[in-house]
């Protein structure tokens, strides 16, 4: 379990996180949403163990991020940034194999990568140049290292839990539900996953419980059905927003116009 | 994989060759059969000497000054991921050289009354040192909010060797004519100083330092994510920075204390390794280390008989190599 409590954070002399308390169990699906500059990103990085301000203030099945080194922080969660980027030229596995923890034999490495890459759609990309992938194959590729990396920890022992900034940014429709239902799959399987999401439509369809700041407060958090209605969205976005539920009983959001 | 194995055959052929070249070819050339005479013993004392003497301790320190030059420059483009980032053009060179020159000129009162042991030490010592200085220098001054910037990490190495040129103008000023005649030695760099005491500690300095440098290979392949996903990934950012930075002056501070300032090399061997084959540093840096032994020798060669009885310093001759390179580079390239 993630706890962070009271976490407060200053960058460049600015305020982001202003006491902010959250926490994520394992096998939940958490979505935090709000406005840009709420301090969603932000969060997720504090809980990453990113800020060394904060350190003291997230804890991990009881110990503190600071007690921990950055080599057991990554077997305990792993992180896809909104904007994963790679330097040099690697072929879509060599990069995916970064994901590869230490203690996993080069033997097992293959068994590990080809379930997720076959998940995400890329086995066949395989053997392609990073570079030569479109945008949204790209960050799918990223995706495919972080995943990598969660088996692997957890073929190892360790409870592992998902951060994704804004893991659907740059995908088509399909992707993104393919993508969300892999998350919702993973944390049916006892993964605790926090997902930064703009897409309020997506995490009314996919989470099992959402966050929602602003100005780096959380203002509400609980299940998407309490959280994502009209008076609370409007509130949030200072924007008048749409909340119906389709016949199919299906959640839809929308500015209203 | 068969290109790759392609790969090192031909540059561990080309390297047979240029040590061939370096060992036969020279005012006395000597063919195969006085080479291999003067290599077991039963040549004459003239071609012995110049073979195992001179030649030899030489041919050694090129392959071991340009491959370490090679990796270090491969590590520092890595860690930083910043292509420019060679450990000439950031500075590191310029300084080892200027502590070099400083202990040569303001140090021929006080040396002298060191131990012979210690005496030895000191330039290599100095080599380290002032590589070592630079580097945290540049690099602390080079990160903007956690970052490097290109610019200014190029910015910071041309100001530091400027500054460092201009202090050695300073101590070449003040220095005798006995100093003066080392000074050019320290200041454009050569091979031609090869004995095998020099050969033997540096040599061991480059190898031990190179062979660490190979073992942080996967940490550079995460470093190409961005240091934060590095991070992410378990590698403990600082720490690898400090341990290759410092690793990098000890190699870098090495080839100075044996043969001067070289420069480009550490830039030009890994984009010429790129050239070839893109990979992760697994490859890169042992890849990198051959081409850059290949330059030297093949540097050195051409400095050595280009214009008899007369030597270019190797200096010269790599930064003729390396400059239109790197001009391409930056022409090419049009993102640094």
């Amino acid at each position: 379990m993630i706890e962070g409590t009271s976490i407060h954070l200053a960058l460049g002399g600015k305020p982001i996180l202003r006491g902010v308390s959250v926490h994520l169990h394992p096998g939940e699906l958490v979505a935090v949403c709000g406005p840009n500059g709420a301090g969603k990103s932000t969060l997720l990085g504090a809980l990453a163990g990113e800020h060394a301000s904060c350190a003291d203030a997230v804890r991990y099945d009881g110990r503190t991020v600071k007690s921990l080194t950055a080599q057991e922080l990554s077997q305990r969660r792993v992180v896809l940034e909104q904007t994963p980027t790679l330097s040099a030229e690697f072929t879509l596995m060599e990069l995916v194999e970064l994901g590869v923890p230490i203690g996993i034999a080069p033997d097992h490495m293959a068994a590990l990568t080809a379930p997720v890459l076959s998940t995400l759609g890329l086995g066949a990309l395989a053997d392609r140049y990073v570079s030569e992938l479109s945008g949204g194959q790209r960050h799918k590729a990223h995706l495919a290292r972080v995943l990598t990396q969660l088996h692997g920890n957890r073929q190892l022992g360790h409870d592992c839990h998902l951060f994704l900034d804004e893991p659907t940014a740059s995908l088509d429709i399909g992707q993104q539900a393919k993508v969300l239902m892999a998350t919702q799959d993973l944390a049916r399987d006892g993964v605790g996953i926090f997902v930064v999401l703009h897409d309020l439509n997506l995490a009314a369809a996919y989470a099992d419980r959402v966050i929602l700041m602003r100005e780096g407060q959380v203002m509400y958090s609980d299940a998407p059905a309490a959280v994502l209605t009209e008076a609370r969205l409007s509130e949030a976005y200072d924007t008048p927003i749409m909340v119906e539920v389709a016949s199919s009983g299906q959640t839809i959001i929308q500015p209203r116009l | 994989m068969g290109k790759l194995v392609a790969v090192y055959i031909g540059l561990i052929a080309l390297l047979a060759v240029a040590m061939f070249c370096a060992l036969t070819i020279g005012p006395v050339s000597m063919t195969f059969a006085e080479l291999w005479d003067a290599f077991t013993g039963q040549g004459t004392l003239a071609s012995e000497t110049i073979l195992m003497d001179i030649r030899a301790p030489r041919m050694l320190l090129g392959i071991m000054v340009g491959g370490s030059l090679a990796i270090s420059g491969a590590c520092m483009q890595g860690l930083l991921r910043n292509p420019l980032a060679d450990p000439g053009l950031i500075g590191i060179t310029a300084g080892a050289s200027l502590a070099v020159v400083f202990v040569i000129v303001l140090g021929a009162t006080w040396i002298p009354l060191l131990p012979n042991a210690l005496q030895a030490a000191v330039i290599p010592v100095a080599a380290f040192l002032g590589g070592m200085a630079v580097t945290f220098l540049v690099l602390g001054t080079a990160r903007i909010g956690g970052q490097f910037s290109v610019a200014r990490l190029i910015l910071v190495g041309v100001a530091i060797t400027a500054i460092s040129g201009s202090m050695i103008g300073v101590l070449i000023l003040m220095s005798n004519d006995q100093q003066l005649r080392e000074l050019t030695f320290w200041t454009m760099g050569s091979l031609a100083r090869s004995n095998w005491n020099t050969v033997t500690i540096s040599c061991v300095i480059m190898v031990l330092s190179s062979l660490l440098l190979l073992r942080y290979r996967r940490e550079l392949d995460i470093m190409q994510l961005g240091e934060r996903a590095a991070f992410h990934a378990g590698v403990d950012v600082p720490r690898i920075k400090f341990q290759i930075c410092a690793l990098v002056a000890i190699a870098v501070g090495a080839g100075v204390s044996a043969a001067g300032p070289i420069g480009f090399v550490g830039l030009v061997a890994p984009h010429m390794t790129r050239l070839f084959i893109r990979a992760s540093h697994l490859v890169v840096l042992p890849v990198s280390a051959l081409v850059g032994a290949n330059i030297l020798l093949f540097a050195d060669l051409f400095v050595r008989n280009a214009i008899p009885p007369s030597e270019i310093p190797i200096g010269i001759a790599t930064s003729l190599l390396g400059g239109p390179f790197f001009l391409w580079l930056l022409l090419r390239n049009r993102r640094l």
